[in-house]
């Protein structure tokens, strides 16, 4: 047993460390920090810096121009991307459909789409959930009916998050309505751009644009944007979703919140005294650094088994649990910790002077982070789901 | 004992419950939330010729409420539909410390609806302390920067607390004035609210007011006992909203071919919910119940209902927004609204940790 990194990996934070000093734009950081958007524009300057190193896709193997990391590696990265408030990697087509390209692809689909998610030529964004199939993926009714060379693609996708930026989407879709509901669904890749396609926005309770939805009315798909066979579009889902849970934990996030909650508490005063010393609040932070610290070696261990080529299966679900339990604990505080500044909306100037908003401690819109937040146990599986697997397998049932 | 409101709240209870139902939609209110100014005049007048602000003056003032259970009735409703107009902040609040301080005139124009007022009291560091006051007043001339003053805008007087001696933490020494919102020196700089309506920094550069009270504390601390009692209330009346459409939710909406409210992990934190909501609602009748008792007893009352709601509220509007999924997320629906409302409630009047400190130094006294 030892808790410590070895000096290679130690070599390599030191590597990432620099990296994000020398090459992280500063006014991107700023606004990562302050809890801004960075936009389409920014998000893809980022991917490109990070392709420039050969760090856009840590997870590729190399043969595919992917950095291979192992678990380790990109834990240690997340992590110090997670301190220097660097912006995340988006993960729609670089985590999650480049492992299904690559496993279940074909050649023409590989060598075409994978350089372009590195080059950064298309934008994905992740059609899953409906209106009426959420939890219960399955049950999804969007239909793909084959007229010789093009699907006909009718229904609608919802949640699809900045489906505004995208110009391709991947779709689970039916293609096959009479068989049992697992066996009858088909992974396709469509263009954004196809007459018929419509993204209307929705906007969140926090008052951002993040997600869509997403209408098709008779739109023609070429039959070779099938990925894999027809009807088999459930196991590369479930495929995708192992990957979909990389950083699940989010211990780096945690640990920046947690760092930028106790610099507000330090500054703000309660009573006379720093909130930091104010017992209550004191012992709320406590309590949840605890829980954060078990948790970091619970990722490690999980990570370390992974890396030694043990699957995470139900261990995904408990760190996604436990973190996401976390993180959003972390958000609170943080709300918390503001007292009245916790109220104003919005991190624009005020209008009619060029002043920011007030906010003493630069803590960022910290009660509409809190708010947005809530989505992390609701999506990528809801905890209850995430439970209900945990309970399944641990309780006998295999999974 | 008897649990039953009178007839006149009843009725009050009755015909506001009507009018929101009818005149104050989720499309309404966001339209509303969007408008510049924050608020709808007309809402503002129509309640008020409900009789939702008299309800909050005794007759002495010119009222024909004014008790507890009078405000306690109307802000349950308000937070019920989760009306964003600042009947709070304006109405009870600005409204009451006039009346202390005999300000008739103004009271009866603002029991008719046509008058705007706005409290500027916290400082952008008194975080929940009431007798934080570092504005200063001299030569009858005040100067400070006042904290997220609500309605500041809107507001045809402002209420300024000013430290005319002692220390900046002292309760003895903060003087009340009147001042006109066009009076020179004075700048307000406003912005929306996360939970909408909106606020403002407001500083004073030499402005000149009308000393309302020398004894500005224990006006406001009666006054902001009954707002915090008021606050429980409308945070009582948005949690009961909540726990309505959660509930409706758990029976309607199928995955796996059923209703989710058949999962028993849903439904017995549905469950744990509808108990939280008794708990606080007693919580609130003991806060508007003791209100006349002597400080001490009026005080541990209105903190342990604050702590109470404070935590139930979060368990509520956390519970409710994971329990529906993802529709909870979006701002046209409803529970959006609600949620923002019941936890932003937790950062006016002091928090669930202000009052549970609250709650064991007075206990200890
Ligand atoms: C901000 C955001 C971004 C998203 N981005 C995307 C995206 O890019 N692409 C995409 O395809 N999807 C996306 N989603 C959708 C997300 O995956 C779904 O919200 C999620 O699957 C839950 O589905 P639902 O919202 O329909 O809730 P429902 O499935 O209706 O669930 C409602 C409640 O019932 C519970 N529940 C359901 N079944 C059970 C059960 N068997 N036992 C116990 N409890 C149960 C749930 O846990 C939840 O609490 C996003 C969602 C959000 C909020």
């Amino acid at each position: 047993m030892d808790l410590s990194y070895t000096d290679e990996e130690l070599a390599f934070r030191d590597e990432v460390r620099a990296f994000m000093r020398d090459e992280l734009p500063k006014e991107m950081s700023d606004k990562i920090r302050l809890g801004d958007e960075l936009g389409k524009e920014g998000q893809e300057k980022w991917h490109a810096i990070l392709n420039s190193k050969g760090w856009l896709a840590p997870n590729w193997p190399k043969k595919f121009g992917g950095a291979e990391w192992n678990a380790v590696q990109r834990h240690i990265f997340e992590e110090e991307a997670a301190a220097h408030h660097a912006p995340r990697i988006v993960p729609f087509g670089l985590s999650m459909l480049a492992p299904v390209l690559q496993k279940f692809g074909s050649k023409e689909q590989q060598d075409y789409w994978l350089p372009r998610l590195l080059e950064g030529k298309d934008w994905w964004c992740q059609g899953y959930s409906e209106p009426g199939a959420g939890s219960d993926l399955a049950s999804l009714k969007t239909r793909a009916v084959r007229e010789g060379d093009h699907y006909i693609v009718n229904g609608q996708k919802t949640w699809t998050t900045l489906g505004q930026h995208a110009n391709m989407i991947f779709c689970l879709v039916r293609t096959d309505p009479d068989v049992k509901q697992q066996e009858g669904i088909s992974f396709l890749l469509i263009d954004m751009n196809t007459p018929g396609i419509e993204v209307r926005p929705i906007i969140l309770l926090d008052g951002t644009h993040e997600v869509n939805e997403v209408f098709f009315d008779d739109v023609k798909v070429p039959v070779e944007n099938l990925v894999g066979e027809e009807n088999k579009g459930w196991t590369y889902a479930k495929y995708l979703l192992t990957h979909e849970r990389t950083n699940i934990a989010g211990v780096g996030f945690s640990q920046a919140g947690l760092n930028t909650v106790k610099r507000i508490a330090r500054a703000e005063m309660a009573g006379g005294k720093p909130l930091m010393a104010n017992p209550h609040f004191a012992a709320r932070v406590a309590q949840v650094e605890i829980d954060l610290k078990a948790m970091a070696t619970s990722n490690m261990r999980i990570i370390s088994a992974a890396a030694a080529g043990g699957a995470p299966g139900v261990e995904a679900s408990m760190l996604k649990v436990k973190g996401t339990i976390i993180r959003q604990e972390i958000n609170d505080l943080a709300r918390r910790a503001v007292g009245p500044y916790a109220m104003p909306f919005a991190s624009e100037a005020i209008e009619g002077s060029n002043e920011a908003l007030p906010d003493p401690h630069e803590a960022g819109p910290v009660a509409a982070q809190y708010f947005n937040n809530r989505k992390l146990s609701i999506f990528g599986g809801s905890n209850e789901i995430q439970r209900g697997i945990i309970a399944k397998v641990m309780m006998g049932g295999g999974q | 004992m008897n649990f039953d409101l009178t007839e006149e709240r009843q009725m009050l209870q009755d015909s506001l419950r009507r009018y929101l139902r009818e005149k104050y939609s989720t499309a309404t209110r966001n339209e509303i939330l969007e408008r510049p100014n924050g608020m709808s005049e007309e809402v503002w007048t129509q309640l008020a010729e409900l009789g939702v602000i008299g309800a909050m003056f005794t007759e002495e003032q010119g009222g024909f409420g004014g008790a507890g259970f009078d405000i306690a009735v109307v802000f349950e409703e308000l937070g019920r539909a989760g009306v964003i107009e600042p009947f709070m902040d304006s109405a009870l609040i600005g409204g009451r410390i006039l009346a202390a301080c005999d300000k008739t005139d103004l009271v009866e124009e603002m029991i008719g609806g046509g008058l705007q007022l706005a409290v500027a009291h916290g400082e952008p560091t008194s975080r929940y302390d009431m007798s934080h006051v570092r504005t200063s007043v001299d030569g009858g001339k005040l100067n400070g920067r006042k904290a997220v003053v609500m309605n500041a805008e809107n507001a045809d007087h402002l209420i300024v607390s000013a430290r005319a001696s002692g220390d900046v933490a002292d309760e003895a020494g903060i003087a009340l004035y009147l001042v006109a919102k066009d009076a020179a020196g004075l700048t307000i700089q406003g912005y929306p609210l996360l939970a909408g309506g909106r606020a403002a920094e407001v500083t004073l550069d030499g402005v000149e007011g009308e000393l309302l009270t020398e004894d500005g504390f224990a006006v406001l601390s009666d006054v902001m006992a009954l707002a915090t009692m008021a606050q429980c209330a409308e945070t009582l009346g948005a949690m009961d909203t909540a726990t309505r459409l959660t509930n409706d939710y758990l029976g309607t909406r199928k995955q796996f071919g059923r209703p989710i409210g058949t999962f028993q992990a849903l439904a017995h934190r549905m469950a744990d919910m509808l108990i939280e909501m008794e708990q606080a609602r007693s919580a609130v009748i003991n806060a508007a119940g003791n209100l006349r008792e002597e400080t001490r007893i009026r005080d541990m009352n209105i903190s342990a209902a604050k702590n109470l709601l404070g935590r139930a509220g979060r368990l509520i509007a956390e519970e409710s927004i994971q329990m529906h999924g993802g529709i909870a997320m979006t701002q046209e629906y409803e529970l959006a609204h609600i949620a923002k409302r019941i936890t932003m409630a937790d950062h006016r009047f002091g928090d669930t940790d202000h009052h549970l400190e609250r709650f064991i130094a007075l206990s200890a006294a």
